[in-house]
């Protein structure tokens, strides 16, 4: 036997893929050093504040600016008339940066001033004078569609249908044994991320500006702020600062247009920081739903067809409506085998608030009616709703309603057999702590009048964007020798929005490279796109597309060392090692003076668009699925509901960073949580009652269950690691399963959500 | 107006501070000390948390002439240059941190709890921090950060 003397040992690296290494921001934010986008701070800058329509729609008559230009301290005051080119849209222009003659949503920017003090800005804006003339809106998203209703973009061809997506399947009038109907609304939801729409924007002296902003996508942001400002793209740079939170609600432009003209007209920076009222005004929120369903089944519990209407309500302008309603369409009949579905579904212009991009994008809603129609057939078949959604769960290999074929595992039977079978949280005997019963420390209840129910959802959501759209990840990968050790510098344009892809990067890097130390250069627009931080999709494509860069520059490495005399075939703990991992020289030694950097451009497979008429085609990269148990107090005689515990179930292909994995998890069931008993933007004629956090509920710890999680990695074999994406299929399911909980408890059929204590004691 | 306070053991002053101004702004804006945050200014989700002669309070609500001649600690004066305090570092090993927005509310929130009881149980602990709101985590992980940093704190005593 031969042996090898002096072998150097291999050291491998910690924190890589499979790990959960400590967020490398998080002693930063912790100790309240990290620069959020409300944290920036200029010499010499001044303050934006924007004035907004108080009417949901009315023609603009005279806009008078004089009176404000007097306040000392006003250095600008904008409208319309200086913005070079006032239409920008994330996917349809339609949209003005400040209104021109119309305003068709309560809260639509009219004009922006800049101040030396945000008190003073605002005043300002109180002492612009617009002269309204108050129209009637539009208000009920079913009666837009009607052919005599008002037409609210005239230029839209379809009135006001912003997307009219059929979903065509199978039998047209298929028969079957057993029909359940159901008609079920879902609420307009805030994304409430906790940092405010916030910026500072600095004039060049090239001409241009540099914006600091918290977004989820800084090219698309720079795209159109480059035709709004009619300014070449070299002239718009834009630097990622601190996000806090985005959930969807940083897809659309906010104040990023009014803050860029305001430092280019005043020469001056310029920081604009919404309230937070301003705040539910600053953003698009989750479309209300009115969803018309039929299920038929076979007496044995076969589903037969599924038919639908979904309407969801877009409000003012398009911002992603149209893709949302793609999404409520081609994943309207859920998780399971139908051979026959017939489903439409609609995305309208009202004046309501505009509504887009919010964590699940459109399956939320589809989830909740659909859940409770699987409910509802289960009841009817005497049969247990867990077995009926077994009974019919997709795999793989089911042909989805669009037509097309789920490729990779699709384990959604075992993701129900999996939180039934958690024990269910013992009946407490005895006294009861405030605490945990409905109604807390208000002390409604000692648990006289509490009933327990238990639930399930189970749910369906496409990672990355769908239906032909071609969804890239730039990644620029160095690796160099500093200091007498190799470092790895990784650059993306990719938003980091608290989901932890900074910390993701590095483990690719590590994994990658075999490299330990690994720099995640700042997110600016000095990198190509790295598309946007939602559908649950920069793991899979900015994590595909540094793992490419990463490729190359290994191949890049093992060149040199092929020049050096080195049969090296890969990089491990900072070494080259030959095919059966023999160390043959250090990485250093290699390199020297070298530095080694590549820029990939990365796809996933491509997707195609549905067919109009039958809504078929590849819509979807990929398909992700989560199991949600819920068990739930009801104080039945207040209508008072305790959420007692959640138990999740999800497959994730990969857990690349198994502790993010399950923060993902306990975040997005929380914000279903929210949907199915606290949170609504209540909008009234048009006008928001609730602009604040006093009246719109988030979830606070006492509202938040323990949750016991299981994670499952059935790798997709399409995907980079195998991995699927993770942060919006908890956010589906355990709305449904918590109203289907309130059902078992109250006999109630409870088809809208937010579940609210009149419609358990009022009904 | 002039503002003279205590700020992490440091006497500041502020200087043509409007009347309106809270201390949040002034800590914000006026002294650098941007941890504070300002998720809404309303009083509602204690983000913005800090000691105000020992109490926590929302700087929010605080008028910044009702701080004139006394003492604030902020959450850039809870651990040191060198080493994090106990709280924050259970917050960064637990994973409670994800945007990070809260955190700073947070921990000045668990900070006053883990000393003040530090065998809190549970539900003393959701009580305790019931003020303040995260939109990122379900609180799991914050739960646990505070639970780590309560052994952290118990065995400083002992």
């Amino acid at each position: 036997m031969t042996t090898t003397t002096q072998q150097p040992l291999i050291t491998n690296v910690t924190g890589g893929v499979g790990d959960s290494p400590m967020r490398p921001d998080g002693a930063q934010k912790t100790r309240g050093e990290f620069a959020y986008s409300s944290d920036l701070w200029a010499d010499d800058m001044l303050w934006g504040a924007t004035l907004r329509s108080p009417h949901p729609y009315a023609r603009v008559k005279g806009l008078d600016i004089t009176e404000a230009l007097k306040l000392p301290g006003v250095h600008a005051v904008l409208t319309h008339e200086d913005v070079p080119d006032n239409i920008y849209g994330l996917e349809h222009p339609d949209q003005p940066v400040l209104a021109v003659d119309i305003v068709r949503y309560q809260g639509e920017p009219v004009a922006i001033v800049a101040a030396d003090h945000p008190e003073t800005a605002r005043r300002a804006a109180d002492r612009i004078v617009v002269d309204y003339e108050v129209l009637t809106p539009v208000t009920d998203a079913e009666a837009a569609m009607r052919p005599d209703a008002p037409v609210l973009h005239p230029a839209h061809e379809g009135g006001n249908i912003v997307r009219h997506a059929p979903i065509r399947f199978g039998e047209e009038n298929p028969v079957a044994d057993v029909v359940v109907t159901g008609e079920y609304t879902v609420g307009m939801q805030d994304q409430a991320f906790l940092g405010p729409e916030s910026g500072l924007a600095v004039p060049a002296e090239d001409g241009g500006v540099d914006l600091y902003i918290a977004t989820q996508w800084l090219h698309a942001d720079q795209r159109q702020l480059t035709k709004a400002l009619a300014m070449p793209e070299d002239k718009v740079r834009l630097h990622l600062a601190g996000v806090g939170g985005a959930f969807g609600a940083r897809e659309d432009l906010s104040m990023q247009v009014h803050a860029c003209l305001l430092a280019l007209h005043t020469r001056k920076p310029v920081k604009i920081v919404y309230g937070r009222e301003e705040s539910f005004f600053g953003h698009v929120h989750r479309h209300p739903a009115l969803m018309r369903y039929e299920h038929g089944a076979t007496r044995d519990g076969d589903l037969v067809y599924v038919k639908a209407e979904i309407i969801l309500d877009g409000g003012a302008y398009a911002s992603t409506t149209a893709a949302v309603t793609g999404n409520a369409a081609t994943l309207g009949a859920g998780p399971y085998r139908v051979p026959n579905v017939r489903i439409d579904g609609y995305g309208v212009y009202t004046n309501n608030p505009p509504c887009g991009a919010m964590r699940g994008f459109g399956a939320v809603q589809a989830c909740f009616a659909y859940e409770s129609q699987m409910d509802k057939l289960a009841a009817a078949l005497d049969m247990d709703p867990v077995d009926l959604r077994i009974r019919n769960a997709a795999e793989r290999g089911t042909v989805m309603p669009t037509g097309q074929v789920i490729d990779s595992p699709a384990p959604v039977a075992e993701l129900l057999e999996l939180v039934r079978a958690k024990p269910l949280p013992a009946i407490p005997t005895g006294p009861r702590d405030l605490r945990e019963l409905p109604g807390g420390v208000s002390n409604t209840t000692h648990g006289e009048g509490v009933v327990r129910g238990v639930g399930y959802g189970v749910g369906i959501k496409n990672v990355g964007f769908s239906e032909g759209f071609d969804d890239y990840s730039t990644a620029r990968v160095r690796l160099e020798v500093i200091a007498g050790e190799p470092v790895v510098s990784v650059h993306t344009a990719a938003a980091e929005v608290g989901q932890g892809l900074v910390t993701l990067k590095a483990q690719i890097a590590r994994t990658e490279l075999g490299v330990q130390r690994v720099q995640i250069q700042p997110s600016n627009t000095f990198v190509g796109s790295a598309g946007s931080s939602s559908a649950s999709r920069q793991s899979y494509v900015t994590g595909g597309a540094v793992r490419a860069a990463c490729e190359e520059v290994r191949a890049g490495v093992l060149e040199l060392a092929a020049a050096r005399g080195f049969a090296a075939t890969g990089l491990a703990g900072g070494k080259v090692v030959s095919a059966t991992n023999e160390v043959l020289a250090d990485l250093v030694d290699v390199l020297g003076d070298e530095v080694v950097e590549r820029t990939v451009e990365w796809r996933h497979r491509p997707t195609a668009p549905l067919d109009p008429v039958t809504g078929q085609g590849f819509a979807h990269v990929q398909y992700a699925f989560a199991a949600h148990r819920a068990v739930v107090d009801v104080d039945v005689e207040l209508g008072l509901v305790r959420v007692v515990e959640l138990a999740c179930a999800q497959d994730v292909g990969r857990a690349m960073n198994p502790d993010a994995v399950l923060g993902q998890i306990q975040g997005g069931s929380a914000q279903g949580l929210g949907l199915a008993v606290m949170e609504e933007i209540q909008v009234v004629d048009g006008v928001v009652r609730n602009p604040s956090f006093t009246d719109y509920l988030i979830p606070t710890v006492l509202d938040m269950p323990p949750m016991t999680i299981d994670v499952l990695e059935r790798a997709d074999p399409h995907a980079p690691y195998g991995l699927r994406g993770v942060g919006e299929p908890p956010t589906l399911s355990s709305t449904p399963a918590i109203a289907a909980a309130i059902r078992a408890a109250t006999g109630l059929a409870l088809s809208r959500v937010p579940v609210r204590p009149e419609h358990i004691v009022g009904a | 107006m002039r503002v003279n306070v205590e700020v992490n053991g440091e006497q500041r002053t502020a200087d043509d501070v409007w009347p309106g101004e809270s201390l949040l702004y002034v800590l914000r804006e006026r002294l650098g000390l941007p941890g504070a945050k300002n998720a809404c200014e309303q009083g509602e989700c204690g983000s913005c948390t800090v000691y105000l002669d020992g109490t926590p309070v929302c700087a929010c609500l605080v008028a910044a002439g009702q701080v004139e001649g006394r003492s604030v600690r902020t959450v850039e004066g809870l651990g040191s240059a060198e080493e994090l305090d106990p709280v924050q570092d259970a917050f960064v090993r637990t994973g409670a941190v994800q945007c990070g927005f809260c955190t700073p509310g947070l921990v000045v929130a668990a900070h006053d709890l883990v000393h003040r009881k530090p065998d809190a149980s549970d539900a003393e602990i959701r009580e305790a921090l019931a003020g303040n709101l995260c939109r990122c985590t379900g609180y799991e992980k914050i739960l646990d950060a505070v639970r780590m940093a309560a052994v952290a704190v118990k065995e400083q005593r002992s």
